[in-house]
C-alpha cells in the first residue's frame, strides 16, 4: 500500500503576525515547522504502516521553496520512509487552486497511491480546501474531518472513516484511493525518535520541478491563480477585559455576578 | 571555529522541547506541591531514549553526542529541575562511568539496560559525614574470597528510593591514604542488605526523589566491581565532570525559564501608567539574565565539544557548573522580583524556579569547591594526569553501529 502525505511548512503557532502598511504579512524571526495539524496525518499514516505489519510505504510530500524542508525532515524524523519536496519558482503566489493542482499532478506521477493524508488546514492561511480540491482533481474519494478511520481493506479497496460533524459522528464507507482529511483527536502524533533524527539529517530530498510533474505552466502561480488579494489588513485586536469577582461568601459572589448579568442583560 | 548547532542538534531540541512542554509543564507544579515524585515523566524519559541519548546504540543507547546531551538537559531543567536531575544521576554520573570505566562484560551487563531505561542508575557517594571531603566517606568494602561486604550509608542521592543500580563508593583500605583506599562497585537494588528511603523537607526538586541507601552487610559480586581497587576516587571525580556538565547545561536551560517568565510577565504588567518592562531597574535584571544565560550556554557547549573531541575537560565543566548554578539563582532571585508579590506565591512558576536553584548551587561541588579548583588550576597547583581509562571521543560511525 502506498500512503502518501502532503505536508506544508509553517511558522511556530507561538508566532506573532504583523501586517505593514503595504499589506506584506510578517511572522517576525518565528522558527519554520511541520503545520501542527500535519501532525496528526503523519502519525495516522505511520499507525497504518504499523497496522500493516509495515506492509506499506509512506511518502511524504510538500510543495514549497527551502523551507518546506523542515516540515519533511520532521515527518522522516517521526518514521516515513520518503519524501520528496516539490518546487519551481514557477509555483510562486500559488493559491489553493494552484497548490491542489502541483500536487495532483505529484500524486499522479508516483502512479500507485491509494491513500492521501492531510491535516485539517495549515495553520496560517486556514483555508482547508486543498484536501477537497486534491481528491476532486485525482477522482479520489474525499474524505474530510476524519476522527477514525475504522477500517481500512487494501485488498478489497475500501476504507470506513468516522468523520467529526457539528452535528455528531458520520460513518462513511468509501472505495480506495481516498483522500482523508485527519482531524485533533484522531491520534497523539509521536515525537521524532533519535533514530528518526539521525536518518532525517542523513536522508535525500528529491525535488520535483513542474516540468518533472509535467505540470501545465499556466495551472501554477499567480497564473493558475484564481484568488486576487484585494487588500491585506491586520484583523483589529481583541477587546476584552476581565473581572474576577471576589467576594465573602459563594452566595454574595454569585448574587454580584448575577446582578451584573442582569445588567448587561445577558440574562 | 563554528559556533552554529547542527540541523541533528536542533531536532534534539525540538523534540526534548515538545516532550517537557506537553508531558510535564503542564502538571509538575501539583506533584511539586504534593512533593510527589513525577514517576511517569521517567517512565516517559526512558521510552523516548533520553536516558540513553548519548550513549553508543551497541549499548542500548540512542548514538547521539555529548553535545545533544546538554541541549537535552537544558530543555528540561527549563520545564522542571527534576527532570535534570534524573539525567545528571542516570546518565552523567553512572551509566558514563560505566562506559567510561566498565568493562565489556559490565557494559554488556549494566549499561545496556540502563541506555535503555530499563534500569533506572542513582550514585552513592555522599553520606552523612562526606560531602565536599569525598575523602572522608566511611562506608566501607571488604574482600571475601569472590564478594565484596559492603556497609555504610549514603545520603542525598537522588532517585535513591527509586532506582535499580547504585554505582557506590566504598573504602576497601582502610590503611591508604584517604584518596587511595576507596573503590567503586555496582549495587543493585535486589542484593541483600540494601535498603532505601527518601528524605522529606527539601526546599526544592519536590516532584523528582532525594533519599538515602543504607548498606548492611551487602555481598557485591568481585564483577560488580567498576575499575580497579583504590581506583574509586578517580573514578569518582571522573564521573562528576560528566554530572556537572549536565548541571551547567540544566542550570542554563533554567536561567532561560527564568528569562522567558519575566519578559512576558514584565510586558503584561503595568506601574505608574506603563508596562514594568520599561522600568530601567526591571531592564536592567532582565539584561542580567541574557547575559548570564549566553555565557551560560557558551561555557557548557564549549564543555561538551571538548567531550566529543575525547578532551579532558575538568576545569571547563566545573567552570560551567560553578557560573550557572549561581546565576541561576540570581535569574531565579531576580525573577521573582519581577513578578513582585505575585512571584512570592506558587501561582507562578518563578518561586519553583528558586527553590529548585538552590540545590545546584550545594551538590556535585559546592560553589565554594568550584571556586577553589578554578583557583587552583590557574596558579598550577593542580593539574590533569592521564586517566587509565578516558571518556570516549564522539565517534558518530561507531557509536551509531548496530553490533
Amino acid at each position: 500500500m502506498h500512503i502518501v502525505v502532503c505536508t506544508k511548512q509553517t511558522p511556530d503557532s507561538a508566532a506573532k503576525l504583523t501586517v505593514d502598511a503595504a499589506g506584506n504579512v510578517s511572522w517576525g524571526d518565528s522558527p519554520i515547522v511541520i503545520n501542527p495539524w500535519d501532525e496528526y496525518a503523519v502519525e495516522e499514516a505511520l499507525l497504518i504502516k504499523e497496522r500493516l505489519g509495515g506492509n506499506a510505504t509512506v511518502t511524504v510530500i510538500s510543495m514549497g521553496p527551502e523551507a518546506a524542508l523542515e516540515a519533511l525532515k520532521h515527518a522522516i524524523a517521526m518514521g516515513a520512509d520518503e519524501a520528496i519536496r516539490i518546487w519551481d519558482p514557477a509555483f510562486e503566489g500559488s493559491d489553493t487552486l494552484a497548490t491542489s493542482y502541483v500536487l495532483a499532478k505529484a500524486i499522479q506521477k508516483m502512479g500507485d497511491v491509494d491513500l492521501v493524508l492531510f491535516g485539517k488546514s495549515a495553520i496560517d492561511s486556514q483555508t482547508g480546501q486543498v484536501p477537497v480540491e486534491v481528491a476532486y482533481r485525482l477522482g479520489f474519494s474525499p474524505l474530510t474531518y476524519v476522527i477514525k478511520i475504522a477500517e481500512l481493506d487494501p485488498a478489497g479497496k475500501s476504507i470506513t472513516v468516522e468523520r467529526l460533524l457539528e452535528q455528531g459522528r458520520q460513518v462513511v464507507k468509501a472505495p480506495l484511493p481516498a483522500v482523508v482529511g485527519t482531524i485533533k483527536g484522531i491520534n497523539e502524533p509521536r515525537y521524532p525518535s533519535f533514530m528518526g533524527i539521525r536518518k532525517a539529517t542523513r536522508a535525500q530530498y528529491p525535488v520535483w520541478s513542474a516540468a518533472d510533474i509535467g505540470a501545465d505552466p499556466a495551472k501554477v502561480g499567480a497564473a493558475g491563480s484564481g484568488v486576487r488579494w484585494t487588500r491585506i489588513f491586520p484583523p483589529p485586536a481583541r477587546e476584552g477585559k476581565a473581572e474576577i469577582i471576589q467576594a465573602e461568601t459563594v452566595e454574595e459572589t454569585v448574587r454580584i455576578l448575577v446582578d451584573k448579568l442582569m445588567a448587561e442583560k445577558v440574562i | 571555529m563554528d559556533f552554529s548547532l547542527t540541523p541533528e542538534h536542533e531536532m534534539v531540541v525540538r523534540m526534548v522541547r515538545d516532550f517537557a512542554e506537553k508531558e510535564v509543564a503542564p502538571y509538575v507544579k501539583e506533584y511539586d506541591r504534593a512533593h510527589k515524585p513525577f514517576v511517569r515523566a521517567i517512565e516517559r524519559m526512558a521510552e523516548l531514549g533520553i536516558l540513553g541519548i548519548c550513549i553508543p546504540v551497541r549499548y542500548g543507547g540512542q548514538g547521539m553526542d555529548y553535545i545533544s546531551l546538554g541541549l537535552a538537559c537544558e530543555e528540561l531543567e527549563r520545564v522542571d529541575t527534576f527532570l535534570r536531575v534524573v539525567m545528571s544521576v542516570h546518565v552523567g554520573l553512572n551509566s558514563l562511568g560505566i562506559f567510561q570505566w566498565g568493562t565489556e562484560e559490565q557494559k554488556r551487563r549494566f549499561l545496556i539496560p540502563q541506555a535503555r531505561g530499563e534500569r533506572w542508575a542513582a550514585f552513592g557517594l555522599t553520606e552523612p559525614g562526606a560531602g565536599s571531603d569525598v575523602a572522608a566517606l566511611a562506608a566501607t568494602a571488604r574482600r571475601e574470597g569472590d564478594v565484596y561486604i559492603l556497609n555504610g550509608e549514603k545520603m542525598w542521592i537522588s532517585l535513591a528510593s527509586m532506582a535499580h543500580n547504585f554505582l557506590v563508593f566504598a573504602r576497601t583500605d582502610p590503611k591508604a591514604p584517604p584518596h587511595q583506599g576507596i573503590t567503586a562497585f555496582i549495587v543493585e537494588r535486589e542484593m541483600r542488605g540494601v535498603t532505601t528511603g527518601d528524605i522529606h523537607g527539601k526546599l526544592g526538586v519536590r516532584a523528582g526523589s532525594t533519599g538515602w541507601i543504607a548498606m548492611n552487610d551487602v555481598e557485591v559480586p568481585a564483577e560488580n566491581r567498576l575499575g580497579e581497587e583504590g581506583e574509586g576516587f578517580k573514578i569518582a571525580m571522573s564521573c562528576l565532570d560528566n554530572g556537572r556538565y549536565t548541571i551547567g547545561a540544566g542550570a542554563t536551560g533554567l536561567i532561560r525559564a527564568c528569562l522567558e517568565a519575566s519578559v512576558k510577565y514584565a510586558q503584561e504588567r503595568r506601574t505608574f501608567g506603563r508596562p514594568i518592562a520599561e522600568h530601567q531597574l526591571v531592564q536592567q535584571m532582565i539584561a542580567r539574565m541574557r547575559r548570564d544565560y549566553e555565557i551560560g550556554r557558551l561555557l557548557y557547549l564549549r564543555a561538551g565539544w571538548l567531550k566529543n573531541q575525547g578532551v579532558r575537560n575538568t576545569w571547563q565543566t566545573s567552570l560551567a557548573k560553578w557560573f550557572a548554578t549561581e546565576a541561576s539563582f540570581a535569574a531565579a532571585s531576580d525573577a521573582v522580583q519581577i513578578h513582585g508579590a505575585y512571584g512570592y506565591s506558587d501561582e507562578y512558576d518563578v518561586e519553583r524556579f528558586l527553590r529548585n536553584a538552590k540545590g545546584a548551587c550545594i551538590y556535585e561541588g559546592t560553589s565554594q569547591i568550584h571556586e577553589l579548583i578554578q583557583a587552583q588550576y590557574v596558579l598550577g597547583y593542580r593539574q590533569d594526569k592521564p586517566l587509565r581509562c578516558e571518556l570516549p571521543a564522539y565517534d558518530p560511525e561507531e557509536w551509531q553501529r548496530e553490533a
